[in-house]
């Protein structure tokens, strides 16, 4: 058997892989454990959320599939952040744990060039430090001139609860038993980390009476630029809020040596940004309660998911902690938290396009590269994906840049920097977040989705024209000028905003943050979406702070220019501290701003570098 | 950093002692080669020995060597410093016997250098100790010393714990929204701070100016027109100080007529004479160049003869002056007064005459009243000392102020946050200290946030 890509793992990242690569025409396999458990939601019922919200939005605009998906399996509709300004704020919806996987498995059922097996890869075939395919458990060997690596949590996955430990994955999937010995043996280093899921119990066991409700929205939001509502906005399922109690601390605090992780069983390294719950309580021992989220996971089944309270108790004193919580006093447990440990490889032996720098053509996405999160997985699938599929056609990989893309930054963050715990995106790690909103994922990157060939010519030539729209609109407003007659001060005054003195365009006026766009409708017609009235809205009232973020990144870029040889060695650089002698060498950044990132390379190792290259270059 | 540098690390000329300074693995070795005394390979860390410096057996020196092993060291490697006794020559001849044992010449400021790379100092104390090699008196080395402990970086760390403890929270309302029972940041609290902090930031600008009076003196321009008195109350001035009459081709300013410590401050007196002469052939070029000098200066004493009505002169130079820190002296008060001075404020003038020494006290006590030299000099120095940490401090100060204005126009608190994140990496700047994660560590320490 011969393909051109092979993907292993269909999970979130896995899916966005093989999707990408047989969108752009290359005979594709999807290999999974268990078809069942494509595209599976093993964690939390929901998508997006800040940071995590615009990379969806992102994946979107580049033609990948999970903002289209999460659209279709919407539970529940919020906007985050609302009351602050516009770059933070993020969709995040609960989503459906049986629609979002039934719905992209039919897409990838339906999807040319792309074929889906089911087996456990076990080993890499690799010739002259390049890859030329798979084997599987049962020595069936398939060859791929690229293969994408999305395992997720299966290699090597461990399940902890209390002091016992059962090799698995989630669902009581099997794991990868050697998979990742193969890749320790090819030369990559191999990371232990954990991470866990709390309690599901039944809905109908909880005293909702003693609860805060949580609704959705009250208008449809959609992660797609498609902007296709599935959901009827007045049937969205609520969430709850409760916390945690003196009671619950109190058993936890006596139980605390029975746990995986104080009892000393896991090994792994477990996120800093989602602490177990017994975590919670011994590091914030003062915070009198914790709160908790009780999410449904699906119409289709009575689930619900209770976040913030992950743990690595065994189940005796977890049916004690979840019944002192309010509400929950009857709570029927339908499965038990747990904890889990898997293999992961150091990003930092990665590409920025997520090639593997051992072996060409390798490429990794999602939790085996350190990360956590569906988002962040899904974005590096489509990355991996579109890269693999370009170095087949010889082409340019697409490397986004820091001040373009959450995806650029989380790359750019994995690569460099590497983890330590699994990673989750913030918006604090995007220097230029005011450039990387939710509202511009199209204008950001849609024209690399249709340069890959992931946007076909219908929405792209949509998306011209909205950037059209866009661009007339502005002009428009630059042009129309409203002075300070009668008529219009009375106009002006009603809007709760100071009566003009001289004239002035009404994208000035607009500037004014009392004045909303339709206000200007007294004026003159806005015959365009609302879209584009919002990009000309947040433009003109951002302006200054927009035009700083550019400037900024036009400093960054300028680094990003400075390009070093791969051919560098180190060892030669006179002057450099060993500290980041070293670290470059392991990294090899591919430019000088790339190098600056890197933690122990500090300003003066990065001049030294800067005068050698100049010099190197002279002596050429 | 894999060879041995020497140099002589004390001024050359002056002192009793001279020190010749060596830093690297080999320089140890290197000084006991020509060493008559112990085996200083054998001898302890941070020990004293006496002995002799010779070439071929003969003696060149007299010397204290004090041996320093890695890594306690200023540069972190072994440094070895020879205390020579001899003059100039001795000491020169010492260095060459380095040379000639395979030492390489320091270029300037190497040693700070290899202790920065070593990561000994960070940036700041970097440079201040570039500082303590130019500086030029005893408050401008007390000043560097003062940095060098890392006063400066104290201070900027403080400012900087005191951004990032508030942009955590603000970050942790970003990334989580729906955690209740987080204090949310307000406007109020944010104004709060930058209050504060600007204040104290524009103090440190404003006290770093003084910071450049003590390094670099106070550049004092003594102006009049001719036969008011100029040149007797400048001899007067220097000699009542026991001035020192600098070597004039030793300065770069040969108008530079001497200079004289107040308080342990240099006072560099400029005097405008030399223009006197050229003033009635080139008349212009003389008020230009004096004009230059009033520009560049941080004092001018302006001299006028109070026994004449005031010329069209005096009232022309009465007016360039009257934007600059100035001290009127009306000369000649031993004379009937037919000045009138009555059309001008002045604030700090005095009254004088040659044959008196009153009048030059007097003007010495405004000096130091003006550059308040007597708290200056008792101060602890928490000043920036030079000028790239001067502009990035008002760069720093900058950013706070548009963070104060972002909150008076009501922008939503993710844009206030742009002004404070570039306030916060500006001041890392300073000290070199620029980790990009520090806030999101601080984040997850301090908030218990995550699902």
């Amino acid at each position: 058997m011969e393909y051109e890509i092979i993907v292993v793992g269909g999970g979130h990242a896995g899916c966005e892989a093989s999707l990408a690569s047989a969108r752009k025409n290359h005979k594709t396999l999807l290999i999974t454990g268990n078809i069942k458990n494509i595209a599976d939601m093993p964690c939390n019922p929901s998508i997006g959320g800040p940071a995590k919200g615009i990379v969806v939005r992102e994946i979107d605009a580049l033609g990948g599939e999970m903002g289209r998906n999460a659209d279709k399996a919407a539970l529940q509709m919020k906007m985050l952040n609302t009351k602050k300004g516009p770059a933070v704020q993020a969709l995040r919806f609960q989503a459906d744990k049986i629609t979002y996987p039934k719905e992209m498995l039919k897409t990838i059922q339906n999807t040319k060039n792309l074929t889906v097996q089911e087996g456990m890869v076990e080993h890499l075939i690799v010739e002259d430090k390049k890859i030329k395919g798979i084997k599987l458990l049962d020595g069936t060997q398939i060859y791929a001139k690229a293969v994408i690596l999305t395992t997720g949590t299966y290699l090597k996955g461990t399940i902890l609860v209390g002091e016992n430990k059962t090799p698995g994955g989630p669902h009581g999937e099997k794991e990868s038993k050697f998979l990742s010995d193969d890749l320790r043996e090819l030369g990559f280093t191999i990371k232990r980390l954990k991470t866990g899921t709390p309690q599901r119990i039944d809905k109908n066991s909880i005293d909702y009476t003693k609860t805060k409700l949580e609704p959705g929205d009250s208008i449809p939001h959609t992660f797609s630029f498609d902007n296709k509502v599935y959901k009827d906005i007045e049937d969205q399922i609520n969430c709850h809020l409760i916390y945690t109690t003196n009671e619950t601390h109190e058993i936890i605090k006596k139980h605390l040596k029975e746990s995986s992780m104080y009892g000393g069983y896991a090994e792994g390294v477990g996120p800093r940004y989602c602490p177990s719950i017994e975590d919670k309580v011994v590091r914030f021992s003062d915070k009198e309660r914790h709160q908790l989220f009780l999410e449904p996971e699906s119409l289709y089944y009575d689930d619900i998911y209770i976040q913030g309270f992950s743990t690595s108790m065994p189940n005796y004193v977890q049916d004690m902690m979840v019944h002192s919580l309010p509400g929950l006093e009857n709570a029927k447990i339908l499965k038990y938290a747990y904890a889990i440990e898997y293999d992961a490889i150091d990003s930092k032996q990665l590409y920025p396009s997520l090639e593997t720098k051992i072996i060409s053509g390798l490429y990794t996405a999602g939790q085996i590269n350190g990360t956590s999160g569906y988002e962040e997985a899904a974005g590096q699938g489509l990355i991996a994906g579109i890269n693999a599929s370009l170095k087949l056609e010889g082409k340019e990989p697409l490397i986004l840049k820091r001040n373009e893309s959450y995806i650029g930054v989380l790359i750019d963050d994995l690569v460099t920097k590497g983890v330590k715990d699994p990673y989750r995106l913030l918006t604090s790690r995007a220097e230029y977040r005011l450039l990387l909103r939710h509202d511009n994922a199209d204008l950001r990157l849609r024209d690399y989705g249709y340069q890959v060939g992931l946007i076909n010519e219908e929405k792209y030539q949509q998306f011209t024209q909205k950037k059209e729209d866009i661009k007339k609109l502005l002009n428009t407003l630059k042009e129309t000028r409203i002075t300070p007659k009668k008529e219009v001060n009375e106009y002006i005054e009603t809007l709760n905003t100071t009566p003009l003195k001289d004239g002035l365009s009404l994208y000035e006026f607009l500037k004014r943050p009392e004045i909303k766009i339709n206000d200007l409708l007294h004026f003159i017609d806005i015959p365009y979406s609302d879209e584009v009235k919002e990009q000309i809205e947040i433009n003109a009232k951002y302006e200054g702070y927009i035009k700083k973020a550019n400037k900024e990144a036009t400093k960054m870029l300028s680094l990003e220019e400075k390009q070093i040889p791969e051919n560098i060695d180190y060892e030669n650089i006179p002057n450099l501290a060993s500290e980041a002698r070293q670290k470059l060498a392991e990294i090899m950044p591919k430019t000088i701003g790339q190098a600056s990132r890197i933690s122990g390379v500090n300003p003066a190792d990065i001049s030294i570098l800067m005068v050698y290259l100049r010099r190197m270059k002279k002596n050429d | 950093m894999n060879d041995t540098i020497v140099a002589i690390s004390t001024a050359m000329g002056v002192g009793a002692i001279s020190i010749v300074r060596l830093s690297g693995k080999d320089a140890i070795e290197l000084v006991n080669k020509s060493f008559k005394g112990k085996d200083l390979t054998r001898v302890s860390s941070h020990t004293i020995n006496y002995g002799h410096i010779t070439d071929k057996d003969e003696i060149i020196d007299e010397v204290l060597v004090s041996v320093m092993k890695s890594p306690k060291t200023f540069t972190t490697e072994d440094v070895v410093e020879i205390n020579c006794h001899g003059g100039i020559f001795s000491t020169n001849k010492v260095l060459e016997t380095m040379l000639n044992n395979g030492a390489r010449l320091a270029e300037p400021g190497e040693f700070t250098k290899r202790a920065f790379l070593n990561g000994r100092i960070d940036l700041s104390q970097s440079e201040a100790v570039m500082d303590i090699i130019d500086s030029k008196s005893e408050e401008a080395r007390k000043l560097a010393l003062s940095q060098l402990n890392g006063s400066v970086s104290n201070m900027i760390k403080t400012f900087r714990e005191k951004l990032k403890q508030l942009l955590s929270s603000i970050e942790v309302n970003i990334d989580y929204p729906e955690y209740y029972d987080i204090e949310v940041v307000t406007k109020e609290k944010i104004k709060e701070e930058i209050t504060y902090m600007k204040k104290e930031l524009e103090s440190v600008i404003e006290e770093s100016k003084n910071s450049n009076i003590i390094k670099e003196g106070i550049k004092t321009v003594i102006i009049g027109r001719p036969n008011v008195g100029k040149s007797s109350i400048l001899n007067k001035l220097l000699a009542k100080n026991k001035a020192i009459v600098t070597d004039i081709a030793g300065t770069t300013r040969d108008i530079v007529e001497g200079e004289i410590y107040l308080d342990g401050v240099l006072l560099n007196i400029i005097d405008t004479a030399g223009i006197r002469e050229t003033e009635d052939v080139v008349e212009k070029l003389g008020v230009e160049k004096s004009l230059s000098m009033i520009d560049d200066a941080d004092l001018v004493i302006v001299v006028l003869n109070s026994n004449e009505q005031l010329t069209k002169e005096d009232k022309e130079i009465l007016e360039k002056t009257k934007d600059k820190q100035r001290i009127v002296v009306l000369n000649k008060n031993d004379l009937e007064k037919k000045i009138d001075m009555s059309n001008y404020n002045i604030k700090n003038s005095i009254e004088t005459n040659t044959n008196s020494l009153e009048g030059i006290n007097s003007l010495k006590e405004k000096i130091k009243e003006l550059f308040n030299l007597e708290t200056l000099t008792s101060k602890d120095y928490t000043y920036l000392t030079n000028a790239r940490q001067i502009s990035l401090a008002k760069k720093s100060l900058e950013s706070l102020l548009e963070a104060e204005e972002g909150i008076k126009n009501n922008l939503p608190i993710d844009m206030v946050e742009i002004d404070l994140k570039n306030c916060f990496d500006t001041l890392g700047e300073i000290i070199g200290e620029t980790y990009s994660e520090e806030i999101i560590d601080n984040l997850f320490e301090k908030f218990c946030v995550g699902k």
